[in-house]
C-alpha cells in the first residue's frame, strides 16, 4: 500500500518536472529546429523536423553573405577571455589580502568591495562614458574590458575569500618556515590550490560578459567591434523581414553559449548548492 | 613608532582596488554629481552659452518627479517596474520553490538532468529570449494558435505583446520563464542542506510530508527566500535588454512596457524629437541607485538579522 502511493508520488513528481523542462526547451528547440528549414517548412510546419524536403541552409548562406560573423566572434571571445584572466588575477590577489592578512580596515574594505555585487555598474553610465571618452577607449574593445573587470570583481573576490578562509593554515605556516616569501606563497602555492572556486567565478564572470549588450551598444556600435551579441542585434535590426537569417543568427548566437554551459554545468550547479555561493 | 604598513599587501590589493574603485565607484559617485547639474541644451539655467554646465541643485529631482515634461514618464516607468517585480515574486518564487521540493526528494531519479535542463534558459542571454518569444508570439508565425488549437481553444490567441493590456504581463511572463532556474537551485541547495536529523526526528513524530515541508523545511529556507527577493529587485530594476529587444527603447505599446532602464537610456540619449540629456540621465540613474539601496538596506535590516537565528 506504501509503496503504492510513493510510485504515484514519484509519477506526479516526473509529470510536473517533465511538463516544466518541455516549457523551458521549447522555445530553443523551435529557434534551432526552423534556422535549418526553408522558408516555406518555416510556416507551414514550425514544429516538425526538417527532411530532405524542407532542409535549407539559406538563412545561414544569407547571413554569412552579409556580415562577418566570425569578427564578432572573435571580439567577444576576446572580451571575455581577457576578462576573465585579470578578474582571477586580480581577484584571487585582492581576496587572499583580504583573508589571509590582518590589517587595519580590512573589514571596512572587504565591504567596500562587496558593494559592488548588490549594485549595478549601469547606473553609473553617464560618467563611464565621459571617461571612456577622456581616456579615448570609445570604440574599443579595451574600454569594455576594463568595465567588465570592475564589474565581475566584487563577486570573485567574494567567493575567492570564502574559499581561502578554508585553507589549511599548516601549509602555509610550513611554507613560511622553509622561508618562502609571500608571493612565492601566494603565487606557487595558493593560487593552484584555487582550482575548484575558479571554475565558478569563471562561470559568473564569463556567460554575463558573453550576454552582455548594454556596454557594446554605448561602447563600441561601430563597425568592426561589436561582440556577438550586438552584431546578431544589429543584424535583426536590419533584416526584419528575412526568418531565415533571423533563425540561423540567433542560433549561431546561442549555441556557444548552450554548449559551454552544458560542459561546465556539473561544476557550476555543484559550486552552487554546496555554498560556494550564498 | 608607528608600524610600517607591509607593502606586499598593497602589492596584492592595488590592481582590484584601483580599478574597481576608478571604474565602478567613482562613476557612480560622479553620477550623482553630474545630476546636480542642468545641461546647456534647453536655454534653461545656463552659466553663458560656452555649453559649461551650471549647478542647480536638486532642481532636476524636482522636474523628474513634479514637471510634467518628466514626471509622467517617471512615475510610468516606476509603477511598471513595481509590477514588474511584484509579477516576478509571485510567480517565479512559487515555480521555482515546487520544482525545487520535488528535486530535493532523496529517492528521485534523474535529479541532476531536471536541474540542468530548467537552468539552461537563464544561462541564455536576455536579447536572444526576447527575440526568440517576438518570433513565437509574432501573429505572421502562429505558433500559439497551433498549439492552444490542440485543444480548441485557438480563439485565445490574441496579439498579447502589441496589446496594451497585456503586453507588460506578457514580457513579464518572458522573463520570469528565463530566470526560473535560479530561484530552483538556490531553494535546492538550501533544501539539501537541512540536517537529516531534523527530517528524521519529524518524521519519527509521524509527520506527513507536507507537514514537514512547511513546518519545518519552509522556515527554514526563509532566509534564501529572502536572498532570492532581494536579487530579483535589483535584477529586475536593472532590467533593460529584454524590453529593447522586444519592444526598442520605445517601450510600446504607449509606453505600457517602459521601465527604468528603458526611460533611462531615452533620457540619456533622446529619442525621436527628444534630445539626450546627460544630466537628466543621471538624475535617472541615480534615483534609480536610491531605489535599488532602499531595497537592498531593507533585505539586509530584515533578513540578515534572522538568518543568524536559522543556522544551524
Amino acid at each position: 500500500m506504501k509503496n503504492l502511493s510513493s510510485n504515484l508520488n514519484s509519477i506526479i513528481m516526473h509529470l510536473v518536472l517533465i511538463s516544466y523542462t518541455v516549457i523551458c526547451l521549447f522555445p530553443v528547440y523551435l529557434l534551432v529546429n526552423n534556422s535549418f528549414k526553408s522558408r516555406r517548412a518555416i510556416f507551414k510546419q514550425p514544429l516538425s523536423l526538417p527532411n530532405e524536403e524542407t532542409f535549407s541552409l539559406a538563412g545561414y548562406l544569407k547571413m554569412f553573405s552579409r556580415i562577418d560573423f566570425g569578427v564578432f566572434f572573435y571580439n567577444s571571445a576576446f572580451v571575455t577571455i581577457i576578462t576573465l584572466f585579470f578578474v582571477l588575477l586580480f581577484g584571487a590577489m585582492a581576496a587572499w589580502a583580504l583573508s589571509e592578512y590582518k590589517f587595519k580596515g580590512n573589514t571596512m574594505l572587504g565591504l567596500y568591495l562587496a558593494f559592488g555585487i548588490m549594485i549595478p555598474i549601469k547606473l553609473g553610465t553617464v560618467s563611464i562614458l565621459q571617461l571612456m571618452n577622456s581616456l579615448n577607449l570609445v570604440n574599443s574593445l579595451t574600454g569594455l574590458i576594463v568595465i567588465y573587470i570592475a564589474q565581475s570583481l566584487p563577486l570573485a573576490i567574494w567567493i575567492l575569500s570564502e574559499f581561502m578562509k578554508q585553507l589549511s593554515n599548516e601549509l602555509k605556516e610550513a611554507a613560511r618556515c622553509d622561508g618562502v616569501n609571500e608571493y612565492q606563497l601566494f603565487f606557487y602555492i595558493v593560487l593552484p590550490l584555487l582550482r575548484p572556486p575558479m571554475a565558478t567565478v569563471g562561470v559568473f564572470t564569463m556567460v554575463p560578459v558573453w550576454n552582455d549588450l548594454w556596454w557594446p551598444l554605448i561602447l563600441a556600435p561601430s563597425s568592426g567591434k561589436q561582440t556577438v551579441i550586438l552584431g546578431m542585434q544589429q543584424y535583426i535590426g536590419q533584416y526584419v523581414t528575412n526568418w531565415n537569417a533571423i533563425f540561423a543568427s540567433l542560433s549561431l548566437a546561442l549555441i556557444p553559449v548552450i554548449i559551454f554551459y552544458l560542459i561546465f554545468s556539473r561544476q557550476l550547479i555543484r559550486s552552487i548548492t554546496s555554498g560556494a555561493v550564498k | 613608532m608607528k608600524k610600517k604598513f607591509p607593502f606586499h599587501i598593497i602589492v596584492f590589493l592595488f590592481p582590484a582596488c584601483f580599478i574597481y574603485s576608478i571604474f565602478m565607484i567613482y562613476p557612480l559617485l560622479d553620477t550623482m554629481r553630474v545630476s546636480l547639474y542642468t545641461q546647456n541644451l534647453l536655454g534653461e539655467n545656463m552659466d553663458d552659452s560656452s555649453g559649461v554646465r551650471a549647478f542647480i541643485g536638486l532642481r532636476n529631482y524636482y522636474d523628474l518627479f513634479f514637471n510634467d515634461t518628466w514626471s509622467w514618464h517617471f512615475w510610468n516607468a516606476l509603477k511598471n517596474n513595481i509590477y514588474f517585480f511584484l509579477l516576478h515574486i509571485s510567480i517565479q518564487t512559487p515555480i521555482g520553490l515546487l520544482i525545487a521540493a520535488f528535486l530535493s526528494n532523496r529517492e528521485l531519479k534523474l535529479k541532476s538532468a531536471y536541474r540542468t535542463l530548467i537552468f539552461l534558459p537563464a544561462m541564455m542571454s536576455i536579447v536572444i529570449v526576447g527575440y526568440i518569444f517576438n518570433l513565437i508570439l509574432s501573429p505572421l508565425w502562429g505558433i500559439p494558435q497551433t498549439l492552444l488549437g490542440v485543444v480548441g481553444l485557438e480563439d485565445l490567441v490574441q496579439p498579447w505583446l502589441g496589446l496594451k493590456g497585456s503586453a507588460l504581463i506578457t514580457v513579464s511572463l518572458i522573463s520570469i520563464w528565463q530566470f526560473v532556474g535560479i530561484p530552483m537551485l538556490l531553494f535546492y541547495a538550501a533544501l539539501v542542506s537541512i540536517p537529516e536529523e531534523i527530517l528524521d526526528a519529524a518524521k519519527v513524530d509521524g509527520s506527513s510530508g507536507l507537514n514537514t515541508f512547511w513546518k519545518i523545511k519552509f522556515p527554514l529556507i526563509l532566509p534564501t527566500i529572502g536572498l532570492m527577493c532581494i536579487l530579483t529587485y535589483v535584477g529586475n530594476f536593472n532590467a533593460f535588454d529584454l524590453i529593447y529587444a522586444i519592444k526598442n527603447i520605445y517601450a510600446g505599446p504607449e509606453f505600457s512596457t517602459d521601465l527604468m532602464g528603458t526611460f533611462f537610456y531615452r533620457t540619456f540619449f533622446g529619442y525621436q524629437h527628444q534630445l539626450g540629456n546627460p544630466t537628466m540621465g543621471a538624475t535617472v540613474a541615480s534615483t534609480t541607485f536610491g531605489i535599488i539601496l532602499i531595497g537592498v538596506l531593507i533585505y539586509l535590516f530584515a533578513f540578515q538579522n534572522r538568518i543568524t537565528r536559522y543556522q544551524y
